[in-house]
């Protein structure tokens, strides 16, 4: 884990770190890497691959409606609202919704 | 049209599961409901509430699957796609990543070059079909003076089924055949109801061009054409799009390359009919896919796997092949544009053809009644009122007369609610012509219009069409063929002395 590993990722989560702040997170970050490494001594060829940690599986609800919020509720903790829509700042590259 | 490159796209579909809720939580899925009323602490993202599948989600995309011949994997799991953007509550989308519920399938398509008039089948492969949620809405600002963007999450968490194609589609025409056949099958087997205008059905388009080149052929940088939301306009993208990389290719035909470039992305500009491309983002595509925790895997049964082809009943496709053989005998043609118009047309003209015996003459029969009639009325085949066996007496009786005799019947049963032979009566319109009689009618005629016989015998051929308005006027709804038979027959006699 190199600093620009960190820088990058930092941006993919909207987080802005300061030169001193990415270079702790470089040490930090770093330290729990290698303690996970720790689990490639295991010889781990027999076994199965986990895609879950939990033994269960086809866990399903029927297609029945349940009560949604009401807008006001749904709106609460919002740090801005616009009539009954979230208000966010102004997407100023309106072509970000087209990226995913 | 023969252009100078062969135009190579793959698309990916998303259309939206008929659930009453959303994938993960009871909130409703209905179109058009008021903004963020059809959210729930579990949609909008709020710690500690956590996801479960809808089971009906599961078996409509499943059915689906099916129906577009994918292999179904035993054993799928869901991964979070992670990004941020407002209308993303979560900051990552449930999607499938690694082990999607389905891979390798195809859907066969008209490729004609003229598909109104042939049919010439062509499979196109598909990489997979994936189960996944959707986004919200963003209304943004567009007066330019920088005003907060609106978010609308009634749509978040509505179930999507992904389907992405092999790159094997390569006209405009084909990407609207595709995604026509795409849309009338779902429609069938219930699994959506693929309103564009309401976004039920959106389509990405990935496109490139293959140049023969200096002997070889040059491949140009891929483009993602998003935003098309209507079926012309994925064709008119496409169109556009490969024109404008070709002419990109022309003015740097060395490094304008496939494998120089990252893919880019583009928007479709329908008013303006151009491809917009968007500035290149770095790492935009870096989601950083891992497991679900929240949700545990699905394990597939080959049983349920019966059941869902059960549930699936006839598709389009099987559907083509038994009108082709008997009794219906239709042609590859007749029987792509009789099942394009839904299963209830195919009902209809199966019950008119159990009574007629011959399916080649109702096809015929509706092809230029019917459908003109639904047209006209903007109706469907099940609010028509006419019935299949109203209908099917209609042909019987109107069997031996002239087109226009049984087009006023048509009408007239439409208009008045009657039954053919009440219609026959009203309209004066004999239905029961034997010859006999017939040429008796055609001699008085000739008897009554001297002036026109004499015109004839001048070499007026014209003239004899006075005649036979005289005929058809005292033999209403008369078989045009044999009264124009019986008519020149006549007149040659008459040439003769
Ligand atoms: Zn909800």
């Amino acid at each position: 884990m190199d600093i620009d590993n960190v820088r990058k990722v930092a941006k993919l989560a909207r987080l802005d770190l300061s030169e001193a702040d990415l270079a702790t997170m470089t040490t930090q970050l770093s330290a729990i890497l290698s303690y996970v490494d720790q689990l490639k001594e295991l010889d781990t060829d027999n076994v199965e691959p986990m895609a879950h940690p939990l033994p269960l599986k086809n866990v399903f609800r029927p297609d029945e409606l349940r009560p949604s919020l009401p807008v006001d509720e749904a709106l609460k903790n919002a740090p801005a609202r616009s009539g009954d829509f979230f208000a966010v700042p102004a997407i100023l590259d309106a072509g970000d919704d087209l990226s995913h | 049209m023969s252009l100078p490159y062969k135009i190579v796209v793959g698309l990916e579909v998303h259309v939206q599961l008929l659930t009453n809720t959303k994938l993960f939580c009871g909130c409703s899925t209905k179109f058009g409901s008021p903004p963020n009323s059809q959210v729930c602490p579990v949609c909008i993202g709020m710690p500690g509430t956590l996801p479960v599948m809808n089971r009906k989600a599961f078996d409509l995309a499943l059915r689906a699957a099916l129906a577009l011949n994918c292999s179904i994997a035993e054993f799928t799991k869901w991964d979070r796609k992670n990004y941020y953007y407002p209308d993303l509550p979560k900051n990552y989308q449930i999607s499938q990543y690694d082990l999607p519920f389905s891979y390798e399938g195809f859907l066969e398509i008209n490729a004609a070059a003229d598909p109104k008039k042939e049919y010439t089948p062509k499979r196109i492969g598909l990489f997979r079909a994936h189960l996944e949620e959707d986004a919200g809405k963003n209304t943004h600002d567009e007066s330019g003076r920088g005003a907060d963007s609106k978010v609308d999450l009634n749509r978040t968490g509505t179930p999507l089924l992904e389907i992405v194609s092999k790159p094997e589609i390569n006209s405009p025409e084909e990407a609207k055949a595709y995604l026509e056949e795409i849309r009338l099958m779902l429609r069938e087997i219930g699994v959506s109801d693929c309103e564009m205008q309401e976004g039920s059905l959106r389509c990405d388009a990935n496109v490139n061009i293959h140049i023969e080149h200096e002997g070889g052929i040059a491949a140009t940088p891929l483009v993602e054409v998003k935003n098309l939301n209507s079926i012309t306009s994925v064709g008119r993208a496409i169109a556009y799009e490969a024109e404008r990389q070709y002419k990109e290719f022309k003015k740097d035909p060395v490094n304008y390359r496939f494998g120089n470039m990252f893919k880019t992305t583009a928007g479709w500009n329908d008013v303006k009919g151009i491809t917009v491309i968007q500035r290149h983002k770095e790492n935009a595509s870096d989601y950083r896919y891992f497991p679900e925790p929240d949700l545990v895997p699905v394990v597939v049964t080959p049983s349920e796997v019966q059941a869902a082809k059960m549930a699936m009943g006839e598709l389009p496709s099987e559907q083509r092949k038994r009108l082709q053989s008997a009794p219906f005998n239709l042609t590859q043609y007749d029987s792509q544009v009789l099942t394009a118009k839904g299963r209830r047309m195919v009902t209809y003209y199966e019950e008119v053809t159990a009574v007629i015996g011959d399916g080649k003459q109702v096809i015929n029969r509706m092809s230029d009644l019917v459908m003109g009639a639904l047209n006209d009325r903007k109706e469907e085949i099940d609010q028509f009122p006419l019935s299949s066996q109203t209908f099917a007496d209609f042909m019987k009786k109107t069997a031996s007369i002239t087109q226009q005799g049984r087009r006023d019947v048509f009408n007239h049963m439409l208009e008045k609610g009657t039954d053919a032979a009440t219609s026959i009566k009203e309209l004066g319109i004999q239905t029961d012509f034997d010859e006999s009689k017939l040429l008796q009618a055609v001699l008085e005629a000739i008897a009554a219009n001297g002036p026109a016989v004499e015109d004839y015998k001048k070499g007026k051929t014209a003239a004899a069409n006075r005649i036979k308005g005289h005929v058809m006027k005292t033999a209403k709804g008369a078989p045009n063929d044999v009264v124009q038979r019986l008519l020149e027959a006549e007149l040659a006699k008459l040439m003769g002395t």
